[in-house]
């Protein structure tokens, strides 16, 4: 009897390592199946398009849509009874039959490297064999990248150099054969600028390597419908945008020159990025070479908006970012003239992410930042302090992202009042407001908004040299005046 | 030996694991190729209807932008959730007037609050609330003040307020006002009080 409870007990346990494993296998599969795998994608450029559809794979193979792929480069026709499609793309006639490896265009058969595939009436065609069918149905020399699934169609590729410009501060100078918009993203002696939409090709190297010790090397590869730029530093590195977009400057991050010997410390002045934003590069990276010998910035000014993001129209023809921009740079000079060191933010027509500008702002660690806005809604100016939420979760030298200000919010009210003081001294109407405007409450100095709306005399005014000459001298006066407050803030 | 009971129930459960595992593995195939378009068919709820209530709208004057309290007789469910609803209900119609002080784009609306105790309200507002509003940081934060003024003032205990758009967590509301976090009514007090 004890033998047989043995028994019954150990073939018991068995039984539930079975089930276990098949739990455990269930959610295996629930979980994969629930998240989004890394998804295939393929990249098309042409004059008219640029644009990224999504990779089916089929028995092992990569397939893609024949109409998403045609449609957004000429009229197409279609004509199908299920399984049979014949289309006209251009002048171009094409039949495809599901199921069958042969496609037919005018009076041609071709070789599909697999069969036509038809899901939901939706035809799929493999990628493989794009570079025999489309040179053929748009009649237009087509170039594929196959393994990184890049398709060029025409001559619209981007080419670039770079170079490194010795200064006080080296910086990487690269140059554009059309206006790019990168995705850029920053990680400890890295800098990663990722072109989705832009058709740019390497140089005949795929590693550019440069006589420079902050910046001694950049990679050039392709993956996953895009390019991606890897500039290598032994120093935190920013990006700046200028001539449109055509001219990326790369150059380290300025260190402050007080910056005590162990740089490991000044990591608790900088928030901890957002999961899926990119991250500030921390300071301990930064060597005491070239960087730790340049001035560090007083302001930081960023031009809100730009890119693809237009901010508000503010008539007909005037966009946000277009303001914002000319009035950035206007501060600068003004800035400029009162000795205090100014980074633009954005200096192009560039899309930058709100946590990008928080990062980049961050690690430039100015005394204080300033985001520019526009509104066609009142007259004069407004300025903002960051609304913040409740509590807030420092961890140890980490500062909680979503309150990093809190440390800093009376160096901001300062800053707002004296700012608001030379307004009133010039007579432009000011208003002082807390607002919900990100990235304000991410940023580890003093920070305000200013948002410009037009003067009494209308909105055509608002890009008026004189207007926001007026508008930048008062801000400029400002931050002068409390310059020794700032400097000593936190 | 092995109860037969024992063996039964395990294999039962082994083959419903895999007859699920099979089933969320179709599925997704399923929803990876068909991409139905979202209709929403659910009936409009009727207007609500029986004796008013005196309440408190915070409205929004563009001209001026500060933020008014202004008394309001609407007719008012029992339900917490459904008053906090109406109240919203009847704020954007005001703002969907002719003659608004703060015009809304045509079509905005209030799909749903729901009341998440302790004290969190979630608005929940249509696409074209967001997508038809005026761009700008004063234009957006009177719009988000005036919500979550009117919602705290009118229904107790309601502590933080978070906009959605489309059932949707969203950016910002029109460029500028952030929505990604949970407004602190404290926090829009302040602002409020700025605003007046």
């Amino acid at each position: 009897m004890r033998w047989s409870s043995h028994r019954h007990s150990s073939a018991g346990v068995v039984l539930s390592a079975c089930f276990a494993i098949c739990s455990i296998v269930f959610v295996c599969i629930f979980i994969f199946a629930s998240t989004p795998a890394n998804e295939k994608k393929i990249s098309i450029y042409s004059s008219s398009a640029s644009y990224t559809l999504a990779v089916a794979e089929r028995n092992g193979r990569d397939y893609v849509g024949l109409i998403e792929i045609l449609e957004p480069l000429a009229r197409i026709d279609l004509k199908s009874d299920g399984l049979h499609w014949k289309l006209r793309c251009k002048s171009v006639t094409a039949e495809f039959t599901a199921g069958e490896t042969r496609a037919r265009i005018e009076r041609h058969e071709y070789d599909l490297a697999s069969s036509f595939l038809v899901e939901n009436g939706r035809g799929l065609v493999p990628i493989a064999s794009l570079s025999i069918l489309l040179p053929r149905l748009l009649d237009t020399p087509v170039t594929f990248h196959e393994a990184s699934r890049r398709l060029f169609i025409g001559n619209v590729a981007v080419h670039f150099t770079a170079q490194i410009i010795r200064a006080n501060l080296p910086t990487l100078t690269m140059n554009f054969s059309s206006p790019v918009n990168p995705m850029i993203a920053t990680e400890p002696g890295k800098l990663r600028m990722v072109f989705t939409h832009e058709p740019l090709v390497g140089p005949g190297s795929q590693t550019l390597t440069f006589d420079s010790s902050a910046m001694p090397s950049a990679n050039f590869n392709e993956n996953n419908g895009a390019a991606e730029i890897t500039v290598n530093g032994s120093a935190p590195l920013l990006a700046s945008f200028s001539k449109d977009g055509r001219t990326i400057t790369i150059a380290p991050a300025p260190v402050p020159t007080q910056a005590p010997p162990a740089a490991a410390p000044q990591v608790s002045n900088l928030p901890a990025a957002p999961a899926g934003s990119p991250p500030a590069a921390p300071a301990m990276t930064a060597p005491a070479q070239p960087a730790a010998q340049a001035v560090p910035y007083f302001v930081v000014v960023d031009a809100s908006h730009g890119g693809e993001e237009r901010g508000a129209a503010l008539t007909d023809q005037l966009a946000e970012k277009d303001v914002t921009l000319a009035f950035a740079r206007r501060l600068r000079q003004e800035l400029d003239a009162h000795g205090l060191n100014t980074l633009v933010l954005r200096d192009g027509d560039a899309t930058l992410s709100l946590d990008q500008r928080a990062s980049l702002a961050n690690v430039a660690r100015p005394k204080i930042y300033i985001c520019v806005h526009a509104a066609s809604l009142g007259t004069g100016v407004r300025l903002y302090t960051a609304m913040l939420p409740q509590g807030g979760g420092d961890r140890g030298p980490f500062l909680d992202w979503d309150t990093a200000q809190a440390g800093f919010r009376f160096a901001s009210q300062s800053a707002e009042a004296s700012l608001s003081a030379e307004f009133g001294n010039r007579q432009v109407p000011v208003r002082t407001l807390i607002a919900p405007l990100r990235p304000l409450n991410n940023i580890a100095a003093a920070a305000i908004g200013i948002e410009i709306a037009p003067p009494a005399s209308g909105i055509s005014e608002l890009n008026s040299t004189a207007y926001q000459q007026l508008v930048a001298e008062a801000v400029a006066a400002g931050v002068a005046a409390v310059r020794d407050k700032l400097g000593a803030a936190r | 030996m092995i109860p037969r009971h024992l063996l039964i129930a395990v294999a039962a459960m082994t083959v419903v694991v895999l007859a699920m595992s099979g089933y969320v593995w179709r599925m997704r195939r399923r929803v990876e190729q068909v991409e139905a378009p979202h209709v929403d068919t659910r009936p409009v709820a009727p207007p609500v209807s029986g004796p008013t209530e005196q309440v408190t709208l915070y409205v929004a004057h563009d001209e001026l932008g500060v933020l008014r309290a202004e008394a309001a007789h609407i007719p008012l469910p029992t339900g917490r959730q459904e008053r906090a609803q109406e109240l919203l209900r009847a704020l954007i119609g005001v703002y969907l007037d002719k003659s608004s002080s703060h015009p809304l784009g045509p079509g905005a609306e209030i799909r749903d609050v729901y009341l998440v105790d302790p004290g969190l309200a979630v608005i929940d507002a249509n696409a074209a609330f967001a997508n038809a509003h005026r761009s700008g940081v004063l234009d957006e934060e009177l719009t988000v003040a005036s919500l979550v003024e009117t919602l705290s003032t009118n229904i107790s205990g309601i502590t933080r307020v978070k906009i959605l758009v489309d059932g949707k967590q969203r950016d910002t509301l029109a460029g500028h006002a952030d929505l990604t976090g949970f407004y602190d009514v404290a926090a829009v007090n302040e602002l409020a009080s700025q605003m007046r």
